[in-house]
């Protein structure tokens, strides 16, 4: 591996830990707004009583998105920025890219939806919290690909 | 022990401040028309005026009839076993709680006015919050608010989860197990029914009526009009008769204003609080800890940017050093 590969990684090394960690939170407290865990005993594991806490989990979920905003306009500027004619995008980051825009878009509809005196039709909201669950779990699920078939998202130049 | 004084003395105490309040009453039918700036309608409960006949609660009954839970039997099997079914079906007369067949009841507390014991009755229901946690948190969106700030649960989407009541914080919502979309889907695996609630007669306001309950009281105790003018005359009240006035900051603010002679405090302390039998304690607002979170995400987006910026700048002027120093 080059010295300047070596150098990117070790840049990116905490970004992507906290990425890693954030998405997981965001997932863990994702499912939480179902009520799914005190009713399958998950709340009950020793520690996890939070996980039965809907105003917790929605306050941790609310952070996590305060991070993963952070960190995606980071990576993605910095993309454009600085390393847009050193790396190319891989087809699987693209997917991903893809995946966590409409996430993220749906996701911030929620929020908006969820402030005093805001009013969207009931189908929409409908529509919306199924497609925001819908679209978490397709991007979940083609992470897990990528992580079992070792796809990254920068492809080879 | 004290006597309890009549109800006739305990009203005569606040006559002049009814007369007031009448003169600036806001009719049924024209309050509905009327709007305030956000469009949101209010009730006004005047404590003082119940009287605890229970006409509010036989014409809520009588009115939704239609809507109430006809359960399949037997209920489906549930998994895992701390799952209960919620069977209001064979007790449908209770009138002394909320159940999904009772979305309003009467509540008795029996307080010191002016030295005497007296009982206070008051209704009690959905408090149609102006930022409803149970319509906002729903997973699904069953539970929605009109455009007038009233809230209802669609009984053909809902699942019976009960998030809606774990988060209200008066737990005003009741399920009745063994109806609902849940049936056709993992009914042993997920959902539970259907959850039951108040929803202010939307129907009945639609077409420019009152709700039954407003319409069937013999005392007038309800007034239904746009929330700002509501809160204008429940403060009228409480200050010509040194009262107390709950729900217009509880959980940010809600669509039911009560206005007492009694401290809120002590009616609290009178009243029978357990499931169906909401409390009257001062509620911070659910929602507001998120909404300030949101702010926070506004800014995220731009301290993401900029971070990537001061990098992009920083690495370039590093560069243009480099290639100073090579060129010298």
């Amino acid at each position: 591996m080059s010295v300047e590969k070596t150098r990117t990684a070790v840049r990116w090394r905490p970004v992507r830990l906290l990425y890693l960690l954030t998405l997981f939170f965001m997932a863990l407290t994702g499912f939480g707004q179902m009520p799914i865990y005190n009713r399958y005993y998950m709340s009950d594991i020793p520690g996890l009583g939070w996980l039965a806490d809907f105003y917790v989990t929605r306050n941790i979920h609310y952070i996590g998105a305060v991070i993963l905003l952070g960190l995606v306009f980071y990576a993605a500027f910095d993309f454009i920025l600085s390393s847009r004619r050193q790396v190319k995008l891989s087809a699987s980051a693209w997917v991903r890219a893809a995946l966590l825009a409409a996430v993220i878009f749906s996701g911030a509809l929620i929020v908006f939806k969820n402030f005093p005196y805001v009013h969207l039709s009931d189908g929409f909201i409908i529509a919306l919290d199924l497609f925001h669950l819908a679209a978490a779990m397709a991007f979940l699920a083609v992470n897990c690909v990528c992580l079992i078939a070792k796809k990254k998202w920068a492809a080879a130049v | 022990m004290n006597s309890l004084i009549s109800r006739r003395m305990f009203l005569k105490s606040g006559m002049a401040a009814v007369a007031g309040a009448a003169a600036t009453a806001v009719p049924g039918t024209q309050a509905l028309a009327a709007n305030d700036d956000r469009g949101y309608l209010a009730t006004l409960i005047d404590i003082r005026k119940c009287i605890g006949c229970e006409a509010c609660v036989e014409a809520c009954r009588e009115t939704n009839a239609a809507k109430f839970p006809e359960p399949a039997k037997p209920f489906p099997k549930m998994y895992p076993s701390r799952v209960k079914v919620s069977d209001w079906s064979e007790k449908r007369d209770v009138n002394d709680r909320l159940t999904p067949y009772n979305w309003l009841f009467i509540q008795r507390a029996i307080v010191k006015v002016n030295g005497e014991d007296t009982e206070i009755t008051l209704p009690r229901r959905c408090m149609h919050c102006v930022n409803p946690p149970c319509v906002k948190l729903c997973p699904w969106g069953s539970a929605m608010q009109l455009e007038n700030g009233l809230s209802r649960i669609d009984p053909d989407i809902c699942l019976g989860g009960s998030k809606c009541k774990n988060v209200c914080p008066w737990d005003i919502p009741q399920r009745q197990t063994g109806i609902g979309l849940y049936l056709k889907l993992l009914p042993s695996l997920a959902g539970n029914g259907v959850m039951y609630k108040c929803d202010r007669c939307y129907e009945r306001i639609a077409r420019g009526e009152q709700p039954a309950c407003i319409d069937a009281c013999p005392e007038d105790v309800q007034t239904i009009g746009p929330r700002q003018d509501i809160i204008a005359r429940a403060h009228a009240i409480a200050k010509e008769i040194g009262g107390y006035v709950y729900g217009e900051i509880e959980n940010g603010g809600t669509n039911t204003i009560y206005v007492s002679p009694v401290p809120f405090e002590d009616l609290n302390r009178a009243i029978a609080q357990d499931d169906g039998r909401p409390h009257l304690s001062p509620v911070q607002d659910a929602m507001a800890d998120a909404n300030n979170l949101a702010a926070a995400m506004v800014m995220a987006p731009v301290a993401g940017i900029a971070a990537a910026t001061v990098r992009f700048l920083k690495a370039r002027n590093k560069a243009e050093q480099h290639d100073g120093r090579r060129d010298g």
